[in-house]
């Protein structure tokens, strides 16, 4: 039997919402009152389940509720979860950023931590001093480091940059140095949170097989991320978090339809009042909707089809050269395609965008719809998810073959059928010749 | 079935002294690279770089014998004015900024301190090393000052066997501003009313120190400013370069006890804190 390294028994994290003020200093002495007299904390009592969309009555909430589970030595451990689901909390309390309400944890080994990418990073020092300091942080002697230093540098691809500060690196160059130091490290678990979003794709691609070369010299990894493909690759086991507590552990393929499937809902239409619209100081969005303005049937969005997309905004300042770019992914946030509506020239009022896909393009599944608002070429809001809706299969015509639709898109394209005559065939031959 | 051996458990509440203090140890070489990046950092792209550690104290002392020697008339012992002040300005900065640093410890790194984990510890105590340059720096340009009275106006100078006490007093300096330092940097995290209170406090402080004047001969007021662990350090730092100080050595070992109190109730403190004010900063 494989060695535990990690043992996490009933850990519980509560949170108090809203501002440190007054309130809070009566609520202190209230639970110091309490520990004077020897009794349990009186807010431990209350706190209500994690939901980040549903509007609470109290102030307390419980992040992680009773997370109970195991590591074994060289296990790679994915979580997955929405966002504020809990598993940067967890993260951050095994990584002891902060500790738990109730409960506890124990670890064999050293541990180290990989929430972001170069943290402790200064600008004025250079290349070479960075990974010096960056290592120290993380946990390295510095003649651990000095023996690495080459391998670190050659990763990294900056050699000869090495000697200039790091405020003169362009973004791509500092986070490959920063990867480059962490991905050194050798405690005997590792715990990484979404780090593998940075970087350009080739770099992505060295820090993934980095982080199976890592896995495969049976070091224990926790991988909390939201990039499916990479999970399902890294790690064989993973638990899904929701709302604070685990609601399954199992195979990675197993807990990723769990989750992708608890996504299924449908969001056709949605529409806010402009006080909790999502957006900025700049822009909120209304509405966001869609439809088969064609189909009787309202309910349901067919292949056969025409959809409508429709989204209204609220523009809070002037802005000027607006445009939507208009993301369209799949339930595990890849992007099938994007396109983007034409440049509005100036706005500060309401703005109305409608975008027509065609009949016979989208594929029988679940799409998810991003929404970039843009003005003078830089992004002034992202709205990610903003619907969430299934196309439905429909009678096929002319077919004989019922099976799923293979690919992400289904376009009805012009196809030409032609019969060829064999005789014409043989005269085109003696003509060529 | 024997009892598994775990390195760490984590528990909601651990023991009050449960201090980890080896692994600050273990961390040494980070308390190096800190230092290191706080004096790089604080001289990349000035001009005048350390340059600006001399004017401010030589400011200083030109404004205490304009406002204390000039105007109210305070004596300044046998010891010329400018030595005075600027003996008692070299140490009482050290003290002060260490002070003034480490007590910002939680707030000033908390992106730092959200991200990863390592002995907290570390930061407040490379603060006070790295603190040390700007001090040494100072204590030259008191050197200086004192080197030109000697040569120019025949101060009689007297090498005495106390100056051995200078490395102590400065470690007795930076082990004070750390605990005290902690203690505020904890208690600070999550109500800030305090900060208000620390950097007047700071200047309160040193008017209760022999900084700008010599100390009372006897009554209330000598008590007072005895009372302050920092007029000892400051009294023995002159007895060692000028014979006409107040030097005693019970003194100096009450600031020593009383600098060994306020560091291990500031370690007690700060590890209390470490482990839940990302919560709370």
């Amino acid at each position: 039997m494989k060695d535990t390294v990690i043992r996490v028994e009933n850990l519980s994290k509560q949170y108090r919402l809203g501002m440190v003020g007054t309130g809070t200093l009566s609520h202190d002495l209230k639970r110091w009152w309490y520990s004077v007299r020897g009794k349990e904390d009186p807010f431990l009592k209350v706190g209500e389940a994690n939901k980040r969309d549903v509007k609470g009555e109290g102030d307390y909430v419980w992040a992680l509720r009773n997370i109970n589970f195991e590591v074994k030595k060289g296990e790679v451990l994915g979580i997955i979860g929405k966002n504020g689901a809990g598993k940067s909390t967890l993260l951050k309390i095994l990584s002891r950023i902060t500790s738990p309400t109730t409960g506890e944890f124990k670890v064999k080994g050293r541990i180290a931590s990989l929430l972001e990418v170069g943290t402790g990073f200064h600008p004025e020092l250079t290349g070479r001093e960075n990974i010096f300091l960056n290592g120290a942080i993380l946990g390295m002697t510095k003649s651990e480091i000095r023996s690495k230093f080459d391998e670190i540098v050659a990763f990294s691809g900056v050699e000869r940059y090495i000697d200039t500060p790091v405020k003169r690196y362009s973004s791509g160059m500092y986070v490959r140095l920063a990867f480059a130091v962490a991905a050194h490290l050798e405690p005997e678990i590792l715990i990484i949170d979404e780090v593998l979003a940075v970087g350009d794709a080739e770099f992505q691609k060295k820090c993934l097989g980095k982080m199976k070369d890592v896995a495969g010299q049976g070091r224990t990894v926790l991988f909390v991320s939201h990039n499916m493909t990479a999970v399902k690759s890294l790690c064989p086991n993973s638990i899904l978090i929701k709302q604070g507590e685990i609601v399954k552990t199992g195979t990675s393929a197993d807990v990723i339809d769990a989750y992708l499937n608890d996504e299924r809902q449908v969001d056709f239409e949605k529409e806010w009042k402009l006080n909790d619209a999502p957006g900025n100081d700049k822009v909120r969005m209304l509405k966001a909707k869609v439809s088969s303005p064609g189909s009787k049937q309202t309910d349901t969005l067919t292949v056969e089809s025409e959809i409508e997309l429709e989204f209204i905004f609220q523009n809070l300042t002037q802005l000027n050269n607006i445009n939507l770019s208009t993301y369209f992914c799949g339930l595990d946030d890849f992007v099938i395609f994007a396109t983007t509506s034409k440049v509005v020239e100036r706005s500060n009022g309401l703005l109305k965008f409608t975008c027509r896909v065609p009949a016979r393009f989208l594929n029988a599944m679940m799409y998810k719809i991003d929404v970039l608002y843009v003005s003078d070429s830089s992004v002034v809001h992202s709205f990610t998810h903003c619907l969430q809706f299934e196309i439905e299969e429909t009678e096929r015509k002319g077919s004989y073959w019922f099976g799923k639709w293979p690919g992400v898109i289904r376009p009805s394209l012009n196809w030409q059928e032609t019969e060829i005559k064999e005789q014409n065939l043989t005269m085109k031959k003696a003509e060529n010749a | 079935m024997p009892e598994e051996q775990w390195t760490l458990v984590v528990k909601p509440k651990n023991s009050w002294f449960d201090l980890h203090l080896k692994d600050v140890w273990h961390y040494r070489d980070l308390v190096a690279m800190f230092v290191k990046r706080d004096f790089i950092s604080a001289y990349k792209q000035t001009v005048l770089g350390p340059l600006w550690f001399i004017i401010q104290p030589l400011c200083a002392t030109y404004l205490f014998l304009f406002v204390f020697s000039s105007i109210a008339h305070l004596s300044t012992g046998n010891i010329p004015g400018v030595l005075f002040y600027l003996s008692g300005l070299t140490v009482w900065n050290y003290f002060s900024t260490c002070f003034n640093k480490t007590s910002v410890t939680f707030v000033s790194n908390s992106t730092l301190f959200g991200k990863v984990y390592f002995p907290r510890l570390v930061s407040p105590i490379s603060t006070i090393i790295s603190t040390l340059v700007t001090f040494l720096i100072q204590f030259l340009l008191f050197l200086g000052f004192l080197a030109y009275y000697v040569i120019f106006n025949g101060l009689q100078l007297q090498l005495s066997p106390y100056l051995l006490l200078l490395p102590y007093l400065v470690l007795l300096m930076g082990l004070l501003a750390l605990g005290s330092g902690i203690i505020i940097s904890s208690l600070t995290t999550k109500y800030r009313d305090l900060t208000n209170l620390v950097a007047f406090g700071v200047q309160f402080l040193m008017f209760l120190t022999t900084v700008v004047y010599v100390l009372p001969s006897a009554g209330k007021k000598r008590a007072l400013f005895l009372a302050n662990p920092m007029t000892a350090i400051i009294e023995s730092f002159r007895y060692a370069f000028f014979p006409t100080g107040n030097f005693n050595w019970h003194q100096l070992a009450y600031s020593s006890i009383f600098t060994l109190v306020i560091l291990f109730i500031g370690i007690l403190l700060f590890n209390r804190t470490e482990k839940s004010f990302m919560d709370t900063v």
